[in-house]
């Protein structure tokens, strides 16, 4: 038996950044959420927003130290697995890494101590602060990660000495042509990711009869925000698309399951749902609609894009999982985009935070409590399957950027992370679940300080206190 | 001097700077989790875990960075040395991710709850022992042909890289028994006091065992010990190894000064560590690259280090401000229930 090592990595990379990227995506709106929440306690001195302030900060501490731990598995995956990719593109990504965790990361860390454990020890301004610079690093660190990415997306600001990629102008590679696009859609789909839990859980308190007045407060401020930022998505993503229609045009034709061209002034048509082929390179149980997507691509009836079949077929992408995922994204995009609308419709109305008469929205909202991150991962996929068979779009095969290990050894490795990932996220969801079930707990007392300056062993106790006995 | 001859210098010493301070602070973290059997029950592992638990985070932070920045400045010693030390490098990282939820599922966990003591304190020792058997095969040297690691997926493994694996093993229990001296009062203080001397001793003969057996490895790291007259001049850093221990064992039983011992723990650390830069100097994987060979190109090395340069500094800054926050005994009782 032999065992690919390249298609074992792949795996692995896929898995471990996959578990990854749902911690960051939700804390990156979280910590943003948090800032809000403790502005509006520090304003209002209401003690809800204290109360909600308590308890996010709960859920945040237990998905951030997920994050920690599975991000640093990835600081040291592209060594490991990918070391051909580290010696030929470090010079380039290395860089945008190294300022992500000197302007993110320390600043997140550090700051992060200080809001779960400092509230006794420092001022509230001071704590306040803290809060906005966890929220600050978690967008900065997007910000670089985004741009390593989208270098290798779409390549700039280089040149390419002996195999190896040399940067020429900084600027064009921070800001290299897919990473405004990329920036903005991804920071858009993670503060969807936290509204769609925010208000999926308010929804669900709603329905039992739960902490009214905390969770019609976050429904509405979901809404609300749901409704600005879910149709702004959708045109970031259109941007995005188009951008990616320039840059990557493989992708796109993947995207639409499109593999040839049509008659000269037919257009290319909306596949709403096919069974992609990719040996006889067509659609299997096809179902289109004529020049949609021309429409949508290039802005006239009957434009044309890049058919998969205009590259060698070694060149092309995996066609089915982009073009499924691209689905999962956009149907669950639509879905939102129907419930902020109809939801804003019923708030108006005065259903909308009834148990009973607003039921049927209650169920949309706690049903589409995880959507974001179904539709971040979908995607992912996307994007990152779209742009096989490289790593560096067009310069760099993956097949060539895989370290020279053992097939046993990644088999191994892939066996391991599996298991543990189960295990330990698993028990991480699980808890997440039963802090949710629990609920915000009104007036929380305030954890005493001893006189002696000695630290609470267990400050404002960060879901400290067991939570595996909540019904 | 000219930029391509300096530039790598420069990056050598912030990367074995941000390594150092790896292994000081996340060291002591690491080292209370290699204590934890000696907790007499659940409360005090609360007690000893509290001590660290604002600032872990910051701590594992300078590893990522040292991933990050050799990424950066040397590209191909990241490539070489992670391909080839897959395996340890893979302990480490399940090791640091039961070792990190352990200090967020402890708390929550009832039924649990022994069962994440438990992550905390396997995920500690064998974090730290990969760490020290990664050490240990780099300073062996790493055997390249074009280029190419020859080593196999086992070239780590070897009666040295054991013995410094448990070396390391021992010198993070050194600092994390001296931390809680420092941190806490009462039986965990005690506790700590108690284990303390003979961590010591230990450490005191792992540093002689592996010194002694450096100039003999194929990499002749510490050849250069010998080379000449230049033993004279590094002569000092033994000599101050036997000083610290002298005064570390002296302190420990005192409780007039809580800090003296993880400060003396501490400098037997950096000495250590010192001793093997100095042995390894000039080269980044010995025997075969030298930080010149293995650097990034001048736009590189040089982009990423301007940003250090303002960072770093204020990066030290608010980690110190977070640690003064933090400053004084963790009291074993406050903020429970």
């Amino acid at each position: 038996m032999s065992l690919d090592p390249l298609l074992l990595s792949r795996i692995q990379f896929g898995f471990v950044i996959s578990f990854h990227i749902l911690f960051p995506a939700f804390t990156i709106g979280l910590a943003s959420w948090l800032a809000f929440l403790e502005w509006r306690w520090l304003r209002t001195r209401d003690a809800i927003w204290r109360d909600l302030y308590a308890f996010w900060l709960k859920i945040f501490a237990v998905s951030f130290g997920m994050g920690v731990v599975s991000g640093i598995v990835m600081s040291f995956q592209f060594g490991t697995n990918w070391a051909p990719l580290s010696e030929r593109a470090g010079n380039v990504i290395g860089p945008l890494l190294s300022y992500e965790v000197l302007t993110a990361f320390f600043m997140e860390a550090t700051f992060l101590g200080v809001m779960l454990f400092g509230m006794q020890r420092v001022s509230e301004r001071l704590h306040f602060f803290a809060t906005c610079m966890v929220a600050l690093g978690t967008l900065i660190s997007t910000f670089w990660i985004t741009s390593a990415n989208s270098w290798m997306q779409t390549p700039a600001g280089y040149e390419i000495i002996d195999g190896v990629f040399h940067p020429a102008d900084w600027w064009a590679v921070i800001f290299n042509p897919s990473f405004p696009y990329r920036l903005v859609h991804m920071v858009l789909a993670a503060f969807l990711t936290t509204c769609f839990v925010i208000g999926g859980v308010s929804a669900a308190y709603l329905l039992r009869g739960q902490h009214r007045d905390a969770a019609t407060r976050m429904l509405k401020l979901s809404v609300v925000f749901g409704a600005i930022v879910v149709p702004l998505q959708i045109l970031a993503g259109d941007m995005h698309g188009l951008d990616t229609l320039e840059h990557q045009p493989m992708k796109v034709a993947a995207m639409e399951g499109h593999w040839r061209a049509g008659e000269p002034g037919e257009g290319v048509p909306l596949v709403v749902f096919a069974i992609p082929n990719q040996r006889e390179a067509r659609n299997d149980y096809a179902i289109g609609i004529p020049r949609v997507a021309s429409l949508i691509l290039t802005h006239s009836a009957d434009g044309e894009i890049a058919p998969l079949t205009s590259v060698p077929a070694e060149e092309r992408p995996p066609v089915a999982p982009v073009f499924f995922s691209f689905r999962i994204m956009v149907g669950i995009g639509t879905a939102m985009l129907l419930l902020v609308l109809v939801s804003a419709f019923a708030w108006r109305r005065g259903t909308l935070f009834d148990p009973q008469r607003g039921r049927w929205l209650l169920q949309g909202w706690r049903a589409m409590t995880l959507s974001g991150f179904v539709a971040i991962l979908a995607g992912w996929y996307v994007t990152e399957i779209g742009r096989q068979p490289y790593t560096v779009y067009g310069l760099l095969r993956t097949a060539e950027s895989n370290s020279a290990i053992s097939g046993a050894a990644v088999a191994f490795s892939l066996a391991v992370f599996a298991l543990v990932y189960l295990c330990v996220f698993g028990a991480g969801l699980w808890y997440l679940f039963k802090l949710v079930r629990k609920g915000p707990q009104p007036h929380e007392p305030v954890p005493d300080t001893d006189a002696g300056g000695k630290t609470p062993a267990r400050p404002l106790s960060v879901g400290d206190d067991s939570v595996e006995n909540v019904a | 001097m000219s930029i391509e001859t300096w530039l790598p210098v420069a990056w050598f010493a912030v990367i074995a700077f941000g390594v150092m301070m790896y292994v000081l602070l996340d060291g002591f973290v690491l080292g209370l989790g290699i204590l934890a059997p000696f907790a007499e029950d659940e409360d005090q592992l609360d007690h000893m875990m509290n001590t660290a638990a604002p600032i872990w985070d910051g701590n594992e932070t300078w590893l990522v960075l040292g991933g990050a920045g050799l990424l950066a400045a040397f590209p191909k010693v990241y490539a070489l040395v992670l391909s080839a030390l897959y395996l340890p490098v893979l302990l480490m990282l399940i090791a640091l991710v039961f070792r990190g939820v352990a200090f967020e599922f402890r708390f929550k966990a009832k039924t649990l709850r022994r069962a994440w003591g438990l992550a905390f304190w396997l995920g500690s020792v064998f974090a730290a022992f990969a760490q020290g058997v990664i050490l240990g095969a780099i300073v062996e040297g790493m055997p390249l042909q074009a280029g190419k690691y020859i080593g196999g997926a086992f070239g780590w493994f070897s009666p040295f890289s054991m013995l410094t694996g448990v070396a390391v093993l021992t010198g993070y229990a050194l600092l994390g028994a001296t931390w809680l001296i420092l941190k806490t009062d009462g039986r965990t203080q005690a506790m700590a006091r108690m284990i303390a001397r003979p961590l010591t001793l230990n450490v005191f003969a792992f540093i002689g065992l592996v010194s002694a057996w450096l100039p003999f490895l194929s990499s002749r790291v510490m050849a250069r010990w010998f080379e000449n007259d230049r033993f004279l001049w590094l002569s000092p850093v033994p000599l101050l190894v036997v000083m610290a221990t002298w005064l570390l064992w002296r302190a420990i039983p005192r409780d007039d000064h809580d800090a003296r011992p993880f400060m003396l723990s501490l400098s037997l650390f950096v000495l250590g560590f010192a001793g093997l830069l100095l042995g390894m100097w000039p080269y980044i994987v010995p025997p075969s690259l030298t930080i010149w060979e293995a650097a990034a190109p001048p736009a590189t090395q040089g982009f990423a280090i301007a940003g250090l340069v303002v960072l770093l500094p204020a990066i030290l800054g608010y980690t110190w401000w977070s640690y003064s926050v933090f400053r004084g005994k963790i009291a074993a009782d406050a903020g429970y229930h």
